[in-house]
């Protein structure tokens, strides 16, 4: 049960703390700002798409960019506006990711090249480029959203399980970077199963039901963005203080 | 914040380190704690329990159950470290009295817990593993034997519970080395370095402190955790992660 403190004077986790969030649109990323707003926090939401709903109600807490994640330019910008507006930077969360099915065989490296820019550059290029500021806060976390994919195989997932394991060994190289140059910074992935988002959706739409009841987890149901979004702002607080470069796992029990 | 209110939880191995640091995070967010230790304790709600006796655990519950009339919360903390544990020197004894602890313990926990827990609509269960639930050591056979034990068993547990639909939950906590009872004793006999040598193993540099765990143990029994089951969790400083 969780009880928001809106409206009373009691300190929400994450105020005065100001958060990157990409793939802010929709899914694990949308639902990730909006808590992480709920507790406070300004949001800066980024997505490919050219608008983000819902986040002119947070006023002067939060701003949409249109953002590549692809582009190390676009990310360099990005933090220099954050810089410039608010100083500080406390979290990233690096959400934004495509999936695009396909067997080793059958992959075309345009297709390779395009799930491992979103997904792998994507996550790199901005641990990159927000590192320096959240150094310069006194410290933050990062959280890259990576899969239950990047933890286990599925022989129709060749370039999205690759791009996912990618990012969770890019976590605990940022991870161990921070820790070994005393940045207060902790850098952690999530895997989550297989979650109620657009992307997910819409994948599953073009599969066989047999397929889908293959893909079914043993708590016997979808997780819901909210539930992801959960974990995501607990690994971003204090609370999670001794946790870096670990990965969560989010599945009903699939890798188990 | 998270609230437990109106939740009873059962903690063993509440009179120190993690399981002490768990009991009171949990109570402190609300929750009915029963505390469960080797040791006697003259209060209320404090319950002295071999975990390794399957006769008390049956008891315990049954206790809680009249008492309370639910128990929502299960965290299996109790758990021992032997000296003298490299695989040459460790005698029956260490290696038995070790399993009996740390993994029937926590078995026994989980199958006399799970009834109960199944009983108010589900709940959710932390055991104890440790970062020796995932890379070995060298000096602490029994001890890393018993805590992959505990690791798979709550994988199991998990998929069972799941299988069952009965709305329990089961995770792994898997700590680095904490500032407990049981660590600063255990340094005590060592040769002067060997804790910056051990913090040195963290790439945070440090030794955890029981609050840092404990606060992992309240994320995964409340309802923030929902749909997470048959995990395992490090608050290790990085330990695991070269």
């Amino acid at each position: 049960m969780i009880q928001q403190e809106k409206g009373n004077t009691a300190m929400a986790r994450f105020d005065g703390h100001v958060a990157i969030v990409t793939g802010g649109a929709s899914g694990i990323g949308r639902a990730s700002w909006q808590r992480l707003a709920d507790e406070g926090a300004t949001v800066v939401v980024t997505d490919i798409a050219d608008r983000c709903e819902g986040l002119d109600d947070l006023g002067a807490r939060g701003l949409f960019v249109q953002h590549d994640v692809r582009s190390r330019e676009q990310w360099q910008a990005l933090v220099e506006t954050v810089r410039g507006r608010w100083g500080r930077l406390d979290i990233l969360v690096n959400s934004a990711g495509i999936l695009r099915e396909g067997t080793v065989e059958d992959t075309d490296y345009e297709t390779w090249r395009q799930v491992m820019a979103v997904n792998v550059d994507g996550t790199f290029w901005g641990c990159q480029a927000a590192i320096p500021l959240m150094n310069d806060s006194g410290g933050g976390a990062i959280v890259n959203v990576s899969s239950v994919s990047g933890l286990k195989g599925d022989a129709e997932l060749a370039a999205y399980d690759a791009s996912k394991g990618a990012v969770r060994l890019l976590s605990k190289e940022v991870a161990l970077f921070c820790a070994s140059r005393n940045y207060p910074i902790r850098c952690n992935s999530v895997h989550p199963g297989v979650v109620e988002t657009p992307m997910v959706t819409t994948f599953l739409e073009t599969m066989k039901l047999s397929d889908v009841a293959d893909w079914s987890q043993p708590i016997g149901r979808l997780i819901r963005p909210a539930e992801v979004a959960g974990m995501i702002a607990w690994l971003s607080s204090s609370a999670a203080s001794l946790v870096t470069g670990s990965e969560f796992t989010i599945d009903g029990g699939a890798t188990a | 914040m998270i609230s437990l209110k109106g939740k009873v939880a059962l903690v063993t191995g509440a009179a120190s380190g993690l399981g002490a640091a768990s009991a009171l995070l949990l109570a402190q967010h609300g929750a009915q704690v029963v505390h469960a230790d080797l040791k006697p304790w003259p209060e209320e709600d404090w319950h002295a329990i071999d975990v390794a006796s399957e006769a008390a655990w049956r008891e315990l519950v049954s206790h809680i159950v009249a008492k309370f009339g639910r128990l929502d919360i299960l965290v299996n903390a109790a758990g021992i470290s032997l000296e003298g544990d490299t695989v040459l020197e460790c005698t029956a004894e260490t290696w038995q009295r070790t399993m009996a602890v740390n993994l029937d313990g926590t078995f026994l926990g989980c199958k006399h817990a799970i009834p109960a827990l199944s009983a108010g609509g589900g709940g959710a269960i932390v055991n104890f593993g440790s970062v020796l639930s995932q890379v070995g050591d060298g000096n602490a056979a029994a001890y890393v034997a018993s805590k992959g034990g505990v690791r798979l068993l709550t994988r199991s547990i998990a998929l069972h519970c799941a299988k069952a639909r009965n709305n329990v939950r089961c995770n792994l906590v898997c700590p680095g080395y904490i500032l407990t009872p049981m660590v600063e004793e255990w340094l005590k006999g060592l040769p002067a370095g060997a804790r910056g040598d051990l913090e040195a193993r963290h790439p945070m540099k440090r030794l955890g402190r029981p609050e840092e765990v404990a606060e992992l143990v309240l994320y995964l029994v409340s309802d923030e955790a929902t749909a997470v089951t048959g995990g395992e969790f490090n608050a290790d400083g990085g330990f695991t992660a070269w």
